[in-house]
């Protein structure tokens, strides 16, 4: 890509190496995808290997995170489930992405009647309660793996749209804008050129942040038992397979809870140095209290 | 002067927009040809619905009456799509070069932008070459293709622009401003660089400007434009010696005269108060209400452009006949001295 392009990223990358919190999540969200390409080469055991002689066994040197009901090693089983919260996210993620992105340049770029039908959707969408909606499509749709990601990638669309909208009606009102329609530039070209390099940095803010929600919704929509069916092996229903012996087995929802908060938490801080760095005008609190007198 | 000589016009063109205030008659009755070859100088105050004008030539904005016409063709009613053949006709260089100049982009690939859109390259290699001959053409060095504009000098930029335009060999080039946000400096070189230009490739100009002092030793022909109308037009030596219309005089005397002795003498006409609201704008003639020759008849009646001499028209019934006086304005009894 372009120098401006390289330029940025080192910005990027500089500022985030200043940054010990960011550093910390970039760390583990490396870990994470090692984990989620090797998973099933790390597991000690196999995800479905039963032994009834160590059912809900505590953390011990063989099984470091113990076993559940039926004897499965739980170690084995978060780490090869990193893999499926991995690929919701980015699946459902791209899908919103895609699908934001080309409503909100549709809407901010044509306006008028376009524009008002397309973000009324959008406000629609957006006034379901995430969980709610989710729910409603993997009802229409029925449970599995694919329509979770449909269903996260659907209800995270509205908030790429309105970001990307808000983008172009900025941009769009540039004279670069207008300089490029007087030599005769196509709409499509305009959009794709001058257009969405210049709205890029929220955008990958947004989709930062927006992992750690979709891996969140996931792991709630598998929790309800919507999401991954089983016996393959999720956060979310591995939490909501612990549920009933809590106060006996502690280590069943721990462990796959911690993997659950460890990774939304290391998005989230990376997410939120990306937009100190490319989003400048949105202060972070540090920076709102030190302008305050 | 015949059809074919005229390369770009707008015949009788209004552009009105729709505000909450009112509707605005940005431009309201424009008749105006831009002959080839010519750098035709296009002068008001902000407001005065030039900017507007010179944008209802590429047809960036849309007419609500009137027509217009680019090299035979009348582009009135042409859709989006139709019109972005005719862009390679009709070039714009635009006021502020930082904001006309893609921030993410290359200087490269702007100026190659018009090449691609309209195929005017066989070859990246062909685009490549044709980039560095029009950076050349504006005294920039070829590797100037790779620096973003952030890295370049308001006049660079401008530079830039105007490379741009060229780029697609058109046959009007819109010159809206293409000075006044730079440095006095720098003023004079784009100025010199604009003429040079016109003379090796034989350029058509639009030249748009606030104020006379910037078109005076560019143009073939002046028009000037009050609140949406064009009040005078005439070559430069009838403008600049024998204004007609009292808004002409006016923006005159308001040009600063290098000689203190002439400039502390010389009588300066001063407007009171502001442009009206191009929303509602005065009955009769627009300019009555700060005119300090208007009359009761002002009021009445809109002037029509009408002859006042050679190849000079102005709209005003009371038309100034006053002696050649560049340095004084046209000086009349009833023109306040300042």
């Amino acid at each position: 890509m372009s120098a401006t392009t390289e330029r940025t990223a080192r910005r990027v990358l500089d500022a985030l190496r200043r940054d010990p919190l960011a550093v910390g999540g970039t760390v583990v969200l490396v870990l994470l995808v090692v984990v989620g390409v090797a998973g099933p080469w790390l597991a000690p055991a196999g995800v479905n290997d039963v032994d009834v002689d160590q059912m809900l066994r505590p953390p011990s040197g063989a099984h470091p995170f113990g076993t559940d009901e039926l004897g499965r090693d739980v170690l084995s089983r978060v780490l090869v489930a990193a893999r499926v919260s991995l690929q919701v996210g980015a699946v459902s993620v791209g899908i919103a992405l895609v699908a934001g992105v080309t409503l909100g340049l549709l809407a901010g770029y044509y306006r008028g009647w376009l524009d008002s039908v397309l973000m009324r959707a959008m406000d629609v969408l957006f006034a379901f309660p995430v969980l709610l909606l989710a729910v409603a499509i993997v009802a229409v749709l029925g449970p599995g793996l694919l329509t979770a990601m449909v269903a996260i990638g659907v209800v995270y669309t509205p908030i790429f749209a309105r970001i990307t909208r808000a983008g172009v009606l900025s941009v769009r009102e540039q004279v670069f804008v207008r300089a490029a329609v007087s030599i005769g530039a196509s709409d499509l070209r305009i959009m794709r050129r001058h257009v969405l390099p210049n709205i890029a940095a929220p955008l990958i803010v947004q989709t930062s942040l927006s992992l750690a929600f979709a891996i969140l919704s996931e792991a709630a929509l598998s929790f309800l038992g919507l999401g991954i069916q089983p016996p393959a092996p999720a956060w979310g229903r591995m939490l909501f397979d612990g549920r009933g012996f809590v106060t006996d087995a502690w280590w069943l929802g721990v462990f796959p809870g911690a993997a659950i908060f460890l990774t939304v938490l290391a998005f989230n801080l990376v997410g939120d140095a990306l937009r100190d760095v490319l989003d400048p005008r949105q202060l972070t609190l540090a920076e709102a209290r030190r302008s305050t007198p | 002067m015949t059809a074919a000589d005229v390369v770009a016009e707008l015949d009788d063109l209004a552009v009105h927009f729709p505000t909450r205030a009112g509707v605005v008659r940005a431009v309201d009755g424009v008749t105006l040809a831009v002959r080839r070859g010519e750098t035709l100088g296009l002068v008001g105050e902000s407001g005065s619905g030039k900017s507007t004008a010179g944008l209802a030539l590429l047809r960036l904005v849309d007419p609500t009456s009137g027509r217009v016409r680019v090299a035979g063709a009348d582009v009135t009613r042409w859709s989006r799509r139709r019109l972005r053949g005719m862009r390679r006709h009709v070039a714009m260089v635009f006021q502020d070069p930082q904001a006309s100049l893609d921030p993410r982009r290359t200087v490269g690939d702007s100026i190659a932008e018009p090449l691609t859109v309209h195929r005017l390259a066989a070859s990246a290699a062909a685009r490549r070459a044709r980039v560095a001959e029009l950076l050349d053409l504006v005294g920039l060095r070829a590797e100037t293709a790779d620096r973003h504009p952030h890295e370049l000098s308001g006049g660079q930029r401008q530079r830039v622009g105007v490379a741009r335009a060229l780029a697609g060999e058109p046959d009007l080039i819109v010159l809206d401003e293409p000075i006044a946000s730079l440095d006095l400096s720098v003023q004079a070189q784009i100025m010199n660089l604009l003429r040079h230009l016109q003379r090796d490739l034989g350029l058509t100009y639009l030249f748009i400007a606030h104020d006379l002092a910037a078109v005076e030793h560019m143009s073939d022909r002046i028009a000037v434009m009050y609140l949406g109308r064009i009040v005078e037009t005439g070559p430069p030596e009838r403008i600049y010696r024998q204004p007609a219309h009292p808004y002409t005089a006016a923006l005159l005397s308001a040009v600063p005269v290098a000689d203190p002795r002439v400039e502390r003498e010389r009588r300066r006409i001063v407007l009171t108060g502001d442009i009206p609201s191009p929303v509602d704008p005065p009955g009769g003639c627009r300019f009555r209400t700060r005119c300090p020759r208007a009359r009761d008849e002002c009021a009445r009646t809109d002037p029509a452009l009408a002859e006042v001499g050679p190849d000079h028209r102005a709209a005003c019934l009371f038309p100034l006949d006053g002696e050649p006086d560049r340095d004084g304005g046209p000086a009349r009894e009833d023109v306040p001295a300042a």
